[in-house]
């Protein structure tokens, strides 16, 4: 079977969901002609031509508003930021068209915001950002943020099928980093289920995206000095998963949450909320994160090294957890 | 009166039922008034006053299935395109049997499966490119439907305006803005909006067709407004509308506009859109004593009903709070397609992708054809004026690098 990579997976969930449903469509900058910034759409004009793939002027405005609009009369459509940074342009359509239309007047919004996400690759302070907890900030949205291809193209493919408006987070770092053999069939993955990708006693971390990688060596490197962390894969952040959360902690008793976003306001902190809320008599010890710096991301290599979370970190932190 | 112009524009139904709708959002601002002072009302109330043959020309203009999404000042177009009283009534009045059960207020109400309106939000500018995409999906699915929104002088001066316009453009989408200059927004008059003494030159930046008219000119307002749209039906893309008229209350109850200079009102008063098309009405004889006198009992009894409704609908219970932030199974989304599915699939739906440089990568557009103008006579501004497309201008290079200097 052949190695498929986490952009090539998002790539496949795209053109199976369009030959599955003429409803769905792409709107994106650079989208057609060019296949997109990072390739993801790469194919897709020619299969599907103009009217399905259409490349758009610089307005993310207008990509999401016209994608709200063409929902109404009963499209899929999905929408592509050229670099995930550049939604906040947009933030005033997603958090108060899209965010409330169900609530408000009962018309569903079934659009995917897509786009790459992430730092690690000296991308600087506009084309590095993790700007998800704006959104899971905001009732209405469904975030998601897979860690590997498998999920990347499950999720979308699911993301695509939801009733809702689902904003899909993909970290630039592992578009071409990761790769693995994918099911043949069409599959999906749920949204709104965390998943333990390794399985431990001693201490739960729990993250998301491209720090789960950063977790699992962690883990590697905790195994050797015999403590076993387990390690929780949020893939959907809002609605967040409670349940596999702290049924984790209730085995291990112990909490480090780890992402990539900047730490104040960052998830860790609903997490330890929700935690301290549900589980506290479970706890042997206080909750830790590690998270990036509160700064921009930072450009020149040494910088964006100190700023962004690692396997070094983390493993320190879980190694101090572990005491108690 | 066979050769009476206007009794071939209008038929007598037509003329009577525009009546019937420019009284009504009248009657029903002056009711929602009445029940502010009494206290009725939750929040604020924004009127339409002086502003009602703007919002029912337009809409009258649309065909049965064309989408609109109207400001809160457009209760006339609400009711155009089907509507009752009671309805907002009850969103003004937070009552559950409210469009929005009590959700949300004012005339920020939808509906996507019988009378396909798109509820506004608040945020000025961003219906624009929310039409656009209802516009190129209706284009999409074969449906031949126009989408028209409406924006004020004010909020012209967003980005999402400019953003949705131009995507409009460009993608040649059946959509028809209707840009109602009342002169103020909020308490900003217009020359401070933009420096412009036509908003709708504002059209010429995306390329696309527009049109000057006497928005308190009813019967001018659905000429031009028919025009549009047939337009953007048949595919020459987005028009822009500016409807002149005049707010003539505060930005809502709570403002006593003491910044509107009074011979401004006076001005305006003299020019009053349920008045003038009363005389029009009268002029050409399309009514007689007896008409008017029914189309006003049916009001009355109409606004009197709704209102008893409204006023006995109890408010929403407390948990509805808790309901329905997504959408679980609730709606069945379903597009429907008068086109064959087939010819968006592979490989039919396949194309070489290509560019043309020719005209230096300027879209090739025909030019709009300038109806003749010379006929709209009621006009007290200056009529109805139609500004053709600026596609088909020569395009000047002077640029090093182009042809000449290469060579
Ligand atoms: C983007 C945005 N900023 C500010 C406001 C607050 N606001 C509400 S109405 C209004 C004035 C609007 O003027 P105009 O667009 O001319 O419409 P009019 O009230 O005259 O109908 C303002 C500033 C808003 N609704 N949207
Ligand atoms: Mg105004």
């Amino acid at each position: 079977m052949v190695q498929v990579t986490y952009l090539d997976a998002i790539r496949q969930a795209l053109l199976e969901e369009m030959d599955r449903d003429p409803a769905v469509l792409l709107l994106g900058e650079d989208i057609g002609v060019y296949g997109g910034a990072f390739k993801a759409t790469a194919g897709l004009l020619e299969r599907f031509g103009w009217e399905r793939v259409i490349d758009t002027p610089i307005s993310e405005t207008a990509i999401v508003g016209a994608a709200i609009g063409m929902s109404y009369l009963g499209l899929r459509p999905v929408a592509e930021m050229q670099f995930i940074d550049f939604i906040a342009c947009a933030f005033n359509q997603i958090t108060n068209f899209v965010a409330k239309s169900h609530y408000r007047w009962g018309a569903p919004v079934p659009i995917v915001i897509r786009g790459p996400a992430g730092g690690g690759v000296h991308g600087s302070a506009f084309h590095s950002a993790n700007p998800e907890m704006y959104f899971v900030h905001t009732p209405g949205l469904k975030v998601v943020y897979p860690a590997t291809a498998y999920d990347a193209k499950g999720l979308l493919k699911s993301a695509i099928r939801d009733n809702n408006p689902v904003l899909f987070f993909e970290h630039k770092f592992l578009y071409r980093r990761i790769k693995e053999e994918l099911p043949e069939d069409d599959y999906t993955v749920p949204i709104g289920q965390a998943i333990v990708r390794r399985p431990g006693r001693d201490l739960s971390i729990v993250t998301y995206a491209a720090m789960v990688h950063a977790s699992l060596e962690a883990a590697e490197q905790l195994a050797r000095e015999g403590i076993e962390a387990e390690v929780v894969d949020l893939r959907t952040l809002l609605p967040l998963d409670r349940q596999t959360v702290i049924e984790s902690v209730r085995r291990t008793s112990k909490l480090l949450v780890v992402h990539e976003d900047t730490r104040t306001g960052g998830i860790a902190g609903e997490i330890a909320a929700l935690v301290t809320e549900s589980a506290f008599e479970d706890l042997d010890g206080p909750i830790r994160r590690v998270t990036s710096l509160d700064t921009p991301v930072p450009f020149s290599p040494p910088l964006e090294e100190h700023f962004l979370p690692n396997a070094a970190r983390i493993a320190e932190a879980a190694r101090d957890l572990a005491r108690y | 009166m066979k050769s009476d112009p206007a009794r071939q524009e209008l038929t007598h139904e037509e003329a009577l039922e525009l009546y019937y709708y420019m009284r009504l959002n009248r009657s029903l601002d002056e009711l929602l008034v009445r029940l502010f002072r009494q206290n009725k009302i939750v929040g604020g109330l924004y009127g339409s006053l002086g502003q009602e043959a703007t919002s029912v020309g337009t809409a009258y203009a649309l065909a049965k299935g064309d989408w609109i999404a109207p400001l809160i000042r457009n209760v006339g177009s609400l009711l155009v395109h089907g509507y009752k009283p009671r309805d907002i009534m009850t969103q003004y009045m937070a009552r559950v049997t409210s469009p929005t059960q009590g959700k949300d207020g004012t005339c920020h109400f939808g509906d996507l499966k019988t009378h396909h309106v798109v509820s506004p939000i608040s945020m000025l500018g961003d219906l624009i490119p929310v039409m656009a995409g209802v516009a190129m999906a209706g284009r999409y699915l074969g449906q031949k439907i126009v989408a028209m929104t409406w924006i004020g002088d004010g909020g012209t001066s967003t980005g999402a305006f400019h953003e949705g316009m131009n995507f409009a453009a460009v993608q040649r989408a059946p959509l028809v803005v209707v840009l109602e200059n009342n002169q103020w927004a909020y308490s900003t008059p217009v020359n401070r909006q933009a420096p412009l003494r036509d908003f709708a030159d504002r059209a010429r930046a995306y390329g696309i067709a527009s049109y000057t008219v006497d928005g308190n000119d009813l019967v001018a307002v659905l000429r031009i407004a028919r025009e549009g749209v047939e337009r953007a039906r048949q595919g020459h893309g987005p028009v822009l509308i500016e409807a002149k008229n005049m707010r003539m209350l505060g930005h809502a109850q709570h403002d006593p506009a003491e910044y509107v200079p009074r011979e401004m009102f006076d001005y305006w008063k003299a020019r009053d859109p349920l008045t003038r098309y009363e005389k029009y009405l009268d002029r050409h004889k399309l009514w007689d004593e007896k008409e008017k006198a029914a189309i006003h009992a049916r009001i009355e009894s109409e606004l009197a009903a709704d209102l008893e409704f409204a006023e006995n609908s109890p408010f929403p219970p407390a948990e509805l709070a808790e309901q329905g932030v997504y959408c679980n199974g609730c709606h069945n989304i379903e597009a429907q397609w008068r086109r064959a599915k087939e010819e968006l699939m592979p490989p039919k739906s396949a194309v070489t992708p290509e560019w043309t440089i020719k005209d230096f990568g300027g879209m090739e557009t025909k030019p709009a054809v300038a109806a003749d103008r010379s006929e709209q006579q009621h006009s007290v501004i200056e009529g109805a004026v139609v500004h053709p497309p600026q596609t088909d201008r020569k395009r000047k290079i002077t640029a090093p690098g182009s042809r000449r200097a290469r060579r």
